[in-house]
């Protein structure tokens, strides 16, 4: 198969995926009291409700040591993270196209000679 | 999404984090022993890692209503085998945990050995195996690293079932609970990581083969089967 082709069917399908359940799952509605339910919250904050109902009395014996002031400063960490990955694999795929472009102008010289 | 701070009784979180210090052991000593022999992986390794950086970051959400993130180990293991990448969970999770307030320092040991041992375990362990059977190179590198991902989850869930077994079912009745918690709302999060793992994969297979030979694979038999 084309290479671009694939590319692009893997990154439309990964899209996919991600936005499919954005649409399907229905906003719940309104509680009694008012206040809304919340969807998409983290699975582990799920899994603390749980362990509430299995052992209510298990408590927690260790907070984390830094917690940091809000959600915003949360994304600031989360995007730090995702773009120094990004960041190095964007050098290796540079890095990569250009050495694969200076071996073929290798190959062309010496055809030349 | 891993286990939270404190959420892991003392003798748990301490017998976790003892098994995870030897597996991290083993991992930078195989690290380290591909490194000195070709110090031409160091590119591989570092893009493992980056890998793993993003995928991790990624929160997305699910057809459960709730949301998770991607491993991104199963590259890695597929490349320099299952124990390298215990050290690069590691670094992750620590970051995380201390910065971010995202799983945890007592709990870090639990989650170093789902995400950096037993998921690149698992996506190693079928990678071998669906080689063997022939599928493809896509069809491999998409089984192998999206059930690494789910096999991470499915860990989380055991490790919590272990910890808090239901007082009326036992251990069965809340690892069905906390599976519907991590696995269930895992399963498109995996199908996704194994996509984006197929994307990298068939560039590195592309623009570092020379690299994938001297890691061991056979990348004449590999050409054909893309």
């Amino acid at each position: 198969m084309n290479t671009r082709l694939k590319n692009g069917i893997l990154i439309a399908a990964v899209a996919a995926v991600t936005i499919l359940p954005l649409v399907i799952v229905k906003h719940p509605t309104a509680r009694a009291d008012g206040t809304q339910a919340v969807v998409f919250k983290g699975s582990d904050d799920q899994a603390a409700a749980a362990v509430k109902t299995i052992a209510p009395g298990y408590k927690p014996w260790f907070a984390p040591i830094f917690k940091t002031p809000s959600p915003e400063i949360d994304t600031l960490l989360f995007t730090l993270q995702a773009a120094i990955g990004a960041g190095f694999i964007g050098y290796y795929v540079g890095y990569s196209r250009g050495r694969a472009k200076m071996n073929a102008n290798k190959s062309d010289s010496k055809h030349a000679h | 999404m891993h286990i939270m701070e404190g959420f892991l009784p003392v003798a748990h979180a301490a017998a976790w984090g003892a098994v995870s210090t030897v597996c991290v052991g083993f991992g930078l000593r195989s690290i380290a022993n591909s490194i000195k022999t070709k110090p031409e992986l160091k590119m591989l390794l570092g893009v493992s890692t980056a890998f793993t950086f993003i995928l991790s970051a990624l929160k997305l959400p699910s057809l459960t209503g709730s949301c998770s993130h991607p491993t991104g180990t199963g590259l890695g293991a597929i490349l320099f085998g299952p124990l390298a990448m215990a050290p690069v969970a590691a670094i992750v999770l620590l970051f995380q945990a201390v910065l971010l307030a995202h799983g945890g320092l007592t709990t870090l040991g639990a989650n170093i050995f789902s995400m950096g041992v037993v998921g690149p375990l698992a996506g190693y362990g079928i990678y071998r195996l669906t080689r063997i059977i022939g599928l493809s190179t896509s069809l491999t590198i998409f089984l192998a690293a999206s059930l690494a991902d789910l096999a991470t989850y499915i860990t989380t869930a055991t490790q919590l079932a272990l910890a808090f077994p239901d007082p009326a079912g036992g251990f069965a009745a809340s690892l069905i609970k906390f599976l519907g918690i991590f696995a269930v709302t895992q399963i498109p999060l995996a199908i996704s990581e194994g996509l984006l793992t197929v994307l990298i994969y068939s560039f590195i297979q592309k623009h570092s083969s020379d690299e994938l030979t001297s890691l061991g694979f056979n990348m004449n038999a590999e050409e054909e089967r893309i």
